[in-house]
């Protein structure tokens, strides 16, 4: 394998802002190659964003506790003083949001929004900068590009804010483009078109795509590989080919089996992992799924997890790897 | 996509529409505030053009025509308690009653967008120690704070002009600080720290393109009350001095005859009543006009 475009190791974040310190993720390493696409999935509160977020140290430096190491194309994110953090962002790796429509600036259009964001980074002319933005939006395919230049953000559909979102982080050219649950907020049908588009622009520009989302089925469709995550750990990394076929952790067959797609059977009645996710202020000890896992044993409930290595590129944290294959293979 | 930019010849580029043309837009096809402008407009350029446009010498009068009443030969609007012409003053009253209207709201509007906009954007004990400060001016009722401002200054059109900044720069502040505050931890600032923008250029186009707007409105809506109270200031004596003509002071020395002549004397109100409407009409359309996000 080549050497990864983002790498993190071992990362810690700890917001230290409230009355009692909160484990928001813990002990998280990942790799991400030149190209890849990794997503990484969790219920909400489980530290993905956090984790993503993190790679862009957007997390509040004064109320937040980070730990371990992120490389960005050989370059420690931790390290960077203000002036390169500024270069950094944007420029090589750039983030979309969840929600379009509040992450665009509602009182200027959005070429103004492109352009200023190129001329930030680039000393070129407004008028090469307008012409670049005016590619961008052919490139994520926004009908009349040219006069969708001048509309303002409200004046854009919910798809097609997410598109212009998409050529505004893409302006600069970025090498590594995270994206924070970029579809939530859109229509289904508008889901699946901007999934592609990401997708696709992942192999036309080689770009490197760190993805959070909440929903396996996005997942599935954009990553290469998938991380799962649980109380601020990852807690299963596979292939998303591996990851579906043949979950190692109770917590991503729960999660394949908590999906609509599979339980279409009228009268059928959907899985869910019973309880809720621990207080990240308060974790129990050992694994932190055990309360809600249904292979749990008392050696579960004691004692952190280790990462086993499951197969090539495939690893889970849980001890009792055999039972949850067997598992996964009774409920195919 | 990759180089194929700069070489691009870019075929004239159409110019954005811009967000102030928009809302001049709006602005146009809103009768009332139009109408409101418009008469704004007269009696500015009334002001500005006095020496041209003023019958009479506002400073002298015959006491012989004191207290004429409206429609007189030669006073169209009556004589004053010391036989001046009516029509006159009253021209000649807008110079210094609009600048004690506007000045003080510019002003104020300057200073309090700032420290409302740094407050807002630093947050913490920062905030904290300005907004605090400023809730000390605040906690005084306006017209109490003015009056007692320019009397401990003494009495002066500067004095006067001074004691109404200090008045307006708290509300202003607090509009600009709750304004940013909301904006501060907004997506499109996080968006616009992870493209790489510091922290001035996000208070000089975010935070100021979303506060100007609000603030501006809530501003042009404070010009008819810093004329209210810049005339009740000259109505006791703190603000602009007999014998020039100003709205609130010609009021003051007009009461005694309010029962020889009420026209004449409410004449005065009149202006200011028409002035703070029309402030308050085009405030409310310059509002709507700017509500871009639905």
């Amino acid at each position: 394998m080549t050497s990864p475009y983002l790498s993190i190791r071992n990362l810690g974040v700890t917001f230290t802002g409230g009355t009692r310190p909160v484990r928001a993720v813990n002990d998280v390493s990942l790799d991400i190659a030149p190209g890849e696409a990794v997503a990484l999935i969790g219920e909400s509160g489980s530290g993905k964003s956090v984790t993503m977020r993190a790679v862009m140290r957007l997390n509040p430096e004064g109320r937040s506790r980070i730990e371990g190491r992120i490389m960005v194309g050989g370059r420690d994110v931790m390290a960077m003083d203000r002036r390169t953090l500024s270069a950094y962002r944007g420029a090589d790796a750039a983030m979309i949001f969840q929600e379009p429509l509040l992450a665009l600036d509602p009182v200027y259009t959005l070429g103004d929004q492109i352009i200023e964001t190129i001329r930030r980074h680039e000393p070129i002319t407004r008028d090469a900068a307008r012409a670049r933005a005016l590619e961008l939006f052919e490139r994520v395919r926004i009908p009349s590009a040219r006069s969708r230049l001048d509309n303002y953000p409200h004046e854009m559909s919910g798809g097609m804010r997410q598109r212009a979102m998409i050529a505004l982080a893409l302006s600069c050219r970025p090498k590594l483009l995270l994206a924070d649950e970029p579809t939530t907020a859109l229509d289904a049908t508008v889901q699946m078109q901007v999934l592609l588009l990401l997708r696709e622009l992942q192999r036309d520009l080689g770009l490197s795509i760190l993805f959070v989302t909440h929903d396996i089925g996005a997942a599935i469709e954009v990553a290469d590989r998938i991380a799962v995550m649980y109380a601020g750990q990852i807690v299963e990394e596979a292939s998303a080919r591996d990851l579906i076929r043949s979950p190692r952790h109770p917590y991503t067959l729960g999660l394949l089996k908590s999906r609509a797609h599979d339980a279409m059977v009228k009268g059928a009645r959907l899985d869910a992992i019973p309880g809720a996710p621990p207080d990240l202020a308060n974790l129990p000890d050992g694994c932190p799924f055990a309360p809600r896992c249904f292979l749990a044993d008392e050696g579960c409930r004691s004692g952190g997890v280790a990462m086993q290595v499951v197969g090539p590129a495939h690893q889970a944290r849980c001890r009792r790897l055999e039972l949850t294959a067997a598992a996964a293979q009774d409920a195919p | 996509m990759a180089d194929a930019t700069i070489d691009l010849a870019p075929p004239a580029p159409i110019r954005s529409a811009g967000f102030w043309r928009n809302v001049g837009g709006r602005l146009r096809r809103d009768r009332t505030a139009m109408a409101a402008a418009f008469v704004l407009l007269l009696i500015l350029l009334a002001a500005i053009f006095a020496p041209l446009i003023a019958p009479m010498d506002p400073l002298e009068g015959r006491l012989v025509n004191r207290l004429k009443p409206i429609g007189t030969e030669g006073h169209l609007l009556g004589t004053d308690e010391l036989g001046r012409d009516m029509l006159s003053r009253l021209i000649w009253g807008g110079r210094l009653s609009l600048l004690m209207g506007v000045t003080p709201v510019v002003m104020a509007f300057v200073i309090g967008s700032a420290i409302g906009i740094v407050a807002g954007y630093a947050g913490g004990w920062t905030n904290t120690l300005i907004m605090r400060t400023i809730d000390v001016f605040y906690a005084f009722p306006s017209v109490l704070l003015a009056v007692a401002l320019s009397g401990a200054l003494g009495a002066g059109l500067g004095n006067a002009l001074f004691s109404l900044t200090v008045v307006f720069i708290p509300p202003i502040a607090r509009v600009a600080e709750s304004v940013t505050t909301r904006l501060r931890s907004s997506d499109f600032i996080e968006a616009a720290r992870a493209s790489g923008a510091g922290a001035l250029t996000i208070v000089r186009v975010h935070v100021l393109g979303n506060v100007l707007g609000p603030i501006f409105v809530y501003a042009t809506s404070l010009i008819a009350v810093s004329m209210i109270l810049a005339s009740g200031l000259s109505f006791l004596g703190l603000g602009v001095r007999p014998p020039n003509p100003e709205w609130g002071l010609m009021l003051n020395t007009l009461r005694t005859a309010i029962y020889v002549q009420p026209w004449v004397a409410a004449l005065p109100g009149v202006m200011i009543f028409m002035v703070s409407i029309s402030f308050n009409l085009l405030a409310d359309g310059l509002r709507s006009a700017m509500e871009v996000r639905q």
